[in-house]
């Protein structure tokens, strides 16, 4: 056997490697500059100005500050979805996270990393059991999750909504911020900005990096091993990649579902909390909206890997926050959605070309090994 | 006699698979002419250009003296072509009547004429005797019913050169007794009929000539009733066939696998898929079961896989296994060849090395702990692929670059790796190639001298009378019959597996 | 046969709720207003439910209807405001359909996951409506960032002699709101509901309730229907006779995204007088959740969507109905347990039990549900009906998968 044919590192497969991100790339750049265009507007201007703006320092910080949240609630949504199902239920289920985490954890005071420690524990068993409904009924009633998670969302908008209002806020004269009390130091998560000065990095007036940041990439490790090297692993990627040869190889289907489902709503309970804990210290009215939904996009740009997730959640960061430079030169700030919605759908249809083509490629490949 | 269809020199390469080589096929009218050649030899291919689905890459093809080139089946439905496919091509959630009529749908005004289809229907299945109810789904049939829905649909389209790919594939003796009669009707009414097989003493019986294809070139034109089916043989492999044999008894006294009343109900428990099936299965030994498609052999594999719930009782090595799991059960020593490969034993998008823990993911060689050893498991990839010859470039190879009888050596090397003491194997020989066949055989022999006990499910009878040393034959759900392999031959054991006994 | 099984269904519902409006004084329940609202609420819902049909009947998932009826809305909005209601109808339809070849060019052509491009076209529609508004809004021809100017109304009528309204200037008896004025029990309670149904009903909407009867009519009774189907049913076999299945998915996901973006135009135009920001919330998932209730069958749909209008109908009108509603839900589980205690579920039957005992005891210890808890109603609805309705399902056969055209991978 020619075993030599798969370790040669031919040019196509680098090629087709690449291939992918750079059409998706290309074709993205041509939509933005329609639309910057469209705004009679000079595109070349348009993206040197974000360029510039994005690249500074404390752009950068907000840039990372942005993609933290969406890093971490992405990763919840490739659990899912390498089991084959789709958790679009992340955004509920990292609020209530963030809510009851906030108003239980301001509830008590302990040592400090412990206190940061039954937090987070709080915040993803919310989550967890708020995606555990979802699961429930996927397991036992055959309700599909994409459905269920969405009906979940609006639900948990609601909740959240009345019992912040009704029962977790503190009563303030004339204000009209509701906010649950305010988390004790020792719930907070400090600022990495200490440990960046070491580096020479200056202070910035948008304030620094949140200490959640190593959460995330610590969050992005584990996914990592968990889901390639492990047998947990491998039976929540052969459940997405064939449920019956799956069940037939003697995994536990109707186990994996409810696992992978309620493991991602604990993940995604973390990922309303680098605001939280980093910065408001509180749950308030202003809870930023929409992670959950970015973070879809997220997770589809980088394929459910932990380091295409960590390149995309950072892509869109920056365009996020760079945008806001467009206003400078007049052009709608709401571009970057633009941007970011031509690099989702050019991507995700460049994977599926690619995955067609590296496919006949093999075959090819295989022809030759088979025809002496 | 004219010539209702003929191909000259068609080629046509694929990636991965063999490329018909200079094909030429003469058909007259009023004739069946056989197309044989063994599994992967390219007649499928040659159907498939000639029925428009696929183009060849050069070559002609005429139909009743002139010169056509079908860009799709519509051109080769409108050139009078029909073709009966060997995977039947059918909507079970439409009615015969719509399975029927679609792409070819008579009308009335907007709407379709149902009335007047429904009646051509009826007096086509009368003219050729394939009596069928129009109304009911076609989820409802069985084989030899949806067999004769593919040939009405053909005959709606006013098909005058019909292709038969494997019809008998999926049929008892019986039923081919009755396929044979229509197809005699056919011809009888000045048909072409292209009846395409691998199974030589059906296509003598059948065929007035016969045209035979090896690694993707014709290579013999001749009369059937010239040749004898040992020759035909021969020019279809180039060498001797191999043989299903166990070649004497190698059971012990150690019984592996005991079944007692093992009943499963349907879902709304009207009635039972499979009903007090038991038999004791010793260590060296094969037990065979027979029966048509769906009379509850898959209900069995999945009760002693654990798959489904069951009643009654099943033992391993005399200890009762009912409430084990599927993968307490496999971690035991059961292995598994499902009916079905791509559904249910591989991940065709994943590379080799990882289809290689599929089922075995709970224990060395391929794990440490609960962490894969991606070394050793390559290692072992590599191992089974040379073992089983399985023709790919390496373990990286995704399973979807396989060929079928490649993807099916993998997966019968995977299992008989773990050295199964029981091996529960569904058609472990279906759609591969002849020399894949006797290598699979090969090994089942193999292992079965060396204690393993195996239940073999299969359409094939030849196979089942060779491999098993005892017979039970399934119908209805239920164990109706039991033979010695060796004072049974394939029309009784038809017989019995129809209940016409 | 079916058709009166389901007149009995409803004519039970109705005296059910009949019997809670008079124990619980919730007038609304059955009142000609939540009837109205229910109908002007489930017309946008069943709009994206025989979208969704066509589309997964051809074999096609699309969750992407939300963005499709997010385009419409919008589009309807803007042509709307400028050009006039009809006008904005039609450029609803349009920019739906241009979404959903944006999902057929990605899920037929190219085979990306069907969910997955679904996905991406709510999160791009989303992004992109809101990137025009702004535009219009800097251009200084709309009132806000989020929000469209006023769009002329679609002119309503009733049926004649029966519902009033006018035709030709002739002013017609409104029979069945004067049986309803009568208040008898359950006689006028039907009485009011279809005056709802059929009173000051938009022309728009009689248009979008034919739909119904229609779809079913091309996809069960026309040559072009059943290859339709045939694509989601047997794709394989299609192609084998010479249908071709490309054009069938693309037609079927075009029809989707054109009924879908229809419903988005309605809400703008017709159920509200302008585009908003966020005013489509999740209806295009709703709309998907009513046809897998309805089994993936245009009446089936219907009723779907209708009970979805309906508890929609009730928390925008009047949240003492919603809690009024507690007593219906602790009816119909009591139903479940009698049924499951019936059929040797013992469990079963004990938890249904338990949870109308649960409810029962909520009705009783709050007099008044909030506000942000009644606004729930709808998608509380939605899962259970789902969570009730999910295990009989047939959907077509080959809804979601890959489709290549030679059995290519």
């Amino acid at each position: 056997m020619s075993n030599s044919l798969t370790r040669k590192l031919s040019p196509s497969k680098i090629g087709l490697a690449v291939a992918a991100p750079l059409a998706a790339a290309v074709f993205s750049i041509i939509i933005s500059s329609l639309a910057v265009i469209a705004s009679k507007k000079s595109p070349m201007e348009a993206f040197t100005t974000m360029w510039d703006y994005g690249t500074e320092a404390g752009s950068l910080m907000e840039v990372i500050n942005t993609a933290t949240p969406y890093y971490i609630a992405a990763i919840a949504i490739a659990v899912t979805f390498r089991a084959g199902l789709f958790n679009i239920g992340v955004e509920g289920q990292l609020r209530l996270g963030a809510l009851f985490s906030c108003y239980i954890g301001a509830m008590f005071v302990l040592p400090p990393v412990l206190h940061v420690a039954v937090v987070f524990i709080i915040a993803m068993t919310f989550g967890g059991l708020w995606a555990a409904i979802a699961a429930y009924l996927k397991v036992k009633r055959g309700v599909n999750e994409v459905i269920s998670t969405i009906m979940l969302n609006a639900l948990a908008g609601g909740l959240s909504a009345y019992l912040l209002s009704k029962h977790f806020a503190l009563v303030e004269e004339g204000s009209n911020n509701l906010q649950t009390k305010e988390l004790p130091a020792s719930a907070q998560v400090p600022d990495l900005m200490p440990l960046l000065r070491k580096f020479g990095v200056e202070d910035q007036p948008g304030g620094g990096v949140y200490g959640m940041f190593f959460v995330a990439v610590a969050l992005g490790l584990i996914f990592w091993f968990v889901v390639n090297r492990t047998r947990f692993g491998f039976e929540l990627r052969a459940s997405g990649l064939n449920p019956i040869a799956a069940r037939v190889s003697g995994v536990n289907s109707k186990k994996m579902t409810f696992l992978a489902l309620v493991i991602s709503g604990a993940i995604a309970g973390l990922a309303g909390l680098p605001e939280v804990l980093g910065q408001t210290h509180s749950y308030n009215l202003g809870f930023r909206a929409g992670i959950g939904f970015s973070a879809i996009a997220v997770a589809l740009l980088g394929r459910n890997s932990a380091g295409g997730m960590a390149f995309s959640a950072l892509l869109f960061g920056f365009l996020e926050v760079s945008s806001r430079s467009l206003e400078l030169i007049d052009i709608a700030p709401e571009t970057y959605v633009i941007m970011q919605g031509s690099i989702l759908l050019s991507a995700v249809i460049a994977y599926e070309v690619v995955r067609r083509f590296k496919l006949t490629l093999q075959s090819n490949e295989l022809a030759k090994v088979v025809q002496p | 006699m004219s010539v209702a269809v003929e191909l000259r020199h068609i080629t046509k390469r694929f990636p991965g698979v063999i490329a018909n080589k200079d094909v030429s096929i003469k058909v007259e009218t009023g004739t069946v002419h056989a197309l044989v050649g063994e599994n992967g030899a390219g007649k499928s291919t040659v159907m498939k250009i000639l029925y428009g689905m696929q183009r060849p890459d050069s070559g002609e093809i005429l139909v009743n003296g002139a010169n056509v080139n079908f860009k799709n089946p519509n051109d080769a439905i409108a050139a009078g072509i029909g073709m009966v496919h060997q995977h039947f091509m059918l909507a079970d959630n439409f009615t015969v009547l719509e399975n029927i009529i679609l792409g070819s749908e008579p009308k009335h005004g907007a709407t379709i004429d149902f009335v007047a289809a429904r009646k051509k229907v009826v007096e086509m299945a009368a003219q050729y005797g394939l009596d069928i109810d129009p109304d009911v789904l076609v989820e409802e049939l069985g084989v030899g019913q949806r067999q004769r829905v593919e040939i009405l649909k053909v005959l709606f389209r006013g098909a005058k050169i019909l292709i038969f790919d494997e019809p008998t594939a999926v049929l008892v003796p019986q039923e081919v007794d009755d396929l044979f009669k229509a197809l005699e009707g056919l011809r009888a009414q000045g048909m072409a009929v292209i009846f395409i097989s691998h199974k030589l003493d059906e296509v003598l019986r059948v065929a007035d000539e016969v045209t035979v294809v090896r690694q993707g070139s014709t290579v013999a034109e001749v009369k059937s009733k010239d040749v004898t089916a040992r020759q035909l043989a021969e020019l279809m492999v180039g060498s001797e066939l191999p043989k299903p044999s166990t070649l004497g008894h190698t059971r012990r006294e150690e019984i592996t696998l005991t079944l007692r009343d093992v009943s499963i109900a349907t879902a709304t428990g009207s009635r039972n898929l499979i009903s007090n099936i038991s038999f004791d299965l010793h260590a060296g030994e094969v037990v065979g079961i027979a029966g048509v498609e769906g009379n509850g052999q898959a209900e069995l594999v999945e009760a002693i896989m654990g798959l489904r719930e069951y009643t009654g009782s099943i033992e391993f090595h005399g200890s009762s296994i009912d409430e084990l799991s599927v993968a307490e059960r496999h971690d035991l020593g059961i292995g598994l060849i499902p009916e079905d490969r791509q559904r249910q034993a591989l991940m065709m998008s994943s590379p080799l090395w990882e289809n290689r823990i599929l089922g075995h993911q709970r224990g060395k060689p391929v794990m440490r702990g609960f962490v894969i050893d991606k070394k050793a498991t390559i290692e072992s990839t590599r191992t089974i692929m040379q073992e089983f010859d399985v023709r790919a470039p390496g373990p990286d190879t995704l399973a979807a670059a396989l060929s079928g009888g490649n993807q099916q050596k993998f997966i019968v090397g995977r299992e008989m790796s773990k050295v199964p003491a029981l091996l529960v194997a569904s058609h472990p020989t279906r759609g591969v190639d002849v020399g894949a066949q006797g290598a699979i055989w090969d090994v089942l022999r193999k292992a079965r001298e060396k204690g393993m006990a195996v239940v073999l499910i299969s359409a094939d009878l030849e196979e089942l009378i060779g491999m098993s040393d005892r017979l039970l034959v399934m119908l209805r759900g239920a164990i109706t019959a039991e033979l010695d392999p060796t004072k049974t031959t394939p029309e009784q054991l038809g017989s019995a597996m129809t209940g016409a006994v | 046969m079916k058709a009166m099984k389901i007149l009995r269904y409803a004519t039970m519902l109705v005296f059910v709720l009949a019997s809670i409006r008079v124990i619980t004084g919730a007038s609304d329940l059955t009142s000609t207003g939540t009837a109205s609202a229910a109908l002007l609420l489930s017309v946008p819902i069943v709009l994206a439910a025989l979208g969704g049909l066509f589309s997964e009947r051809a074999g096609v998932v699309n969750i992407g209807l939300e963005g499709m009826m997010i385009m419409g809305a919008w589009a309807g909005g803007y042509i709307g405001s400028q050009h006039g209601p009809w006008f904005g109808l039609m450029a609803a339809m349009i920019f739906g359909s241009v979404g959903a070849l944006v999902h057929a060019i990605a899920t037929v052509t190219f085979g990306v996951d069907h969910v997955v491009s679904g996905v991406a076209i709510n999160i791009i529609a989303a992004g992109l409506v809101r990137y025009l508004s702004t535009l219009m809004y800097k251009n200084g021809s709309w009132p806000g960032p989020s929000q469209s100017p006023g769009i002329e109304t679609i002119p309503l009528n009733g049926l004649p002699v029966l519902s009033g309204g006018q035709y030709f200037g002739w002013k017609s008896p409104d029979l069945l709101g004067s049986i309803a004025n009568l208040n008898w029990f359950f006689v006028s309670d039907i009485a009011s509901i279809l005056r709802g149904l059929t009173g000051d009903v938009s022309y728009v909407t009689v248009v979008a309730i034919s739909f119904v009867p229609l779809a079913y009519f091309i996809l069960w009774r026309t040559a072009f229907g059943l290859r339709l189907r045939s694509a989601g049913e047997a794709p394989v076999a299609a192609e084998s006779l010479g249908v071709n299945v490309y054009a069938m998915k693309y037609a079927g996901v075009l029809i989707s995204g054109g009924l879908a973006g229809l419903g988005g135009g309605f809400l703008a135009i017709v159920a509200a007088s302008n585009y908003q920001e966020n005013q489509v919330a999740g209806r295009g998932y709703i709309g998907l959740a009513a046809l897998l209730f309805g089994n993936y069958r245009p009446g089936g749909l219907l009723a779907g969507a209708g009970l979805f209008g309906f508890a929609d109908a009730l928390q925008l009108r009047d949240s003492a109905a919603i809690h009024a509603l507690l007593l219906l839900i602790v009816v119909i589980l009591a139903f479940v347990a009698f049924r499951k205690f019936k059929s040797g579920k013992q469990i079963g039957g004990l938890l249904a039990l338990t949870a109308a005992g649960f409810t029962l005891w909520f009705y009783f210890a709050v007099d008044e549900l909030p506000g942000q808890l009644v606004t729930m109603t709808p998608y509380i609805a939605t899962l259970l009906v789902m969570a009730l309705a999910s295990q009989r399902l047939r959907m077509p056969a080959a809804d979601g998968m890959p489709y290549r055209r030679g059995g290519l991978r």
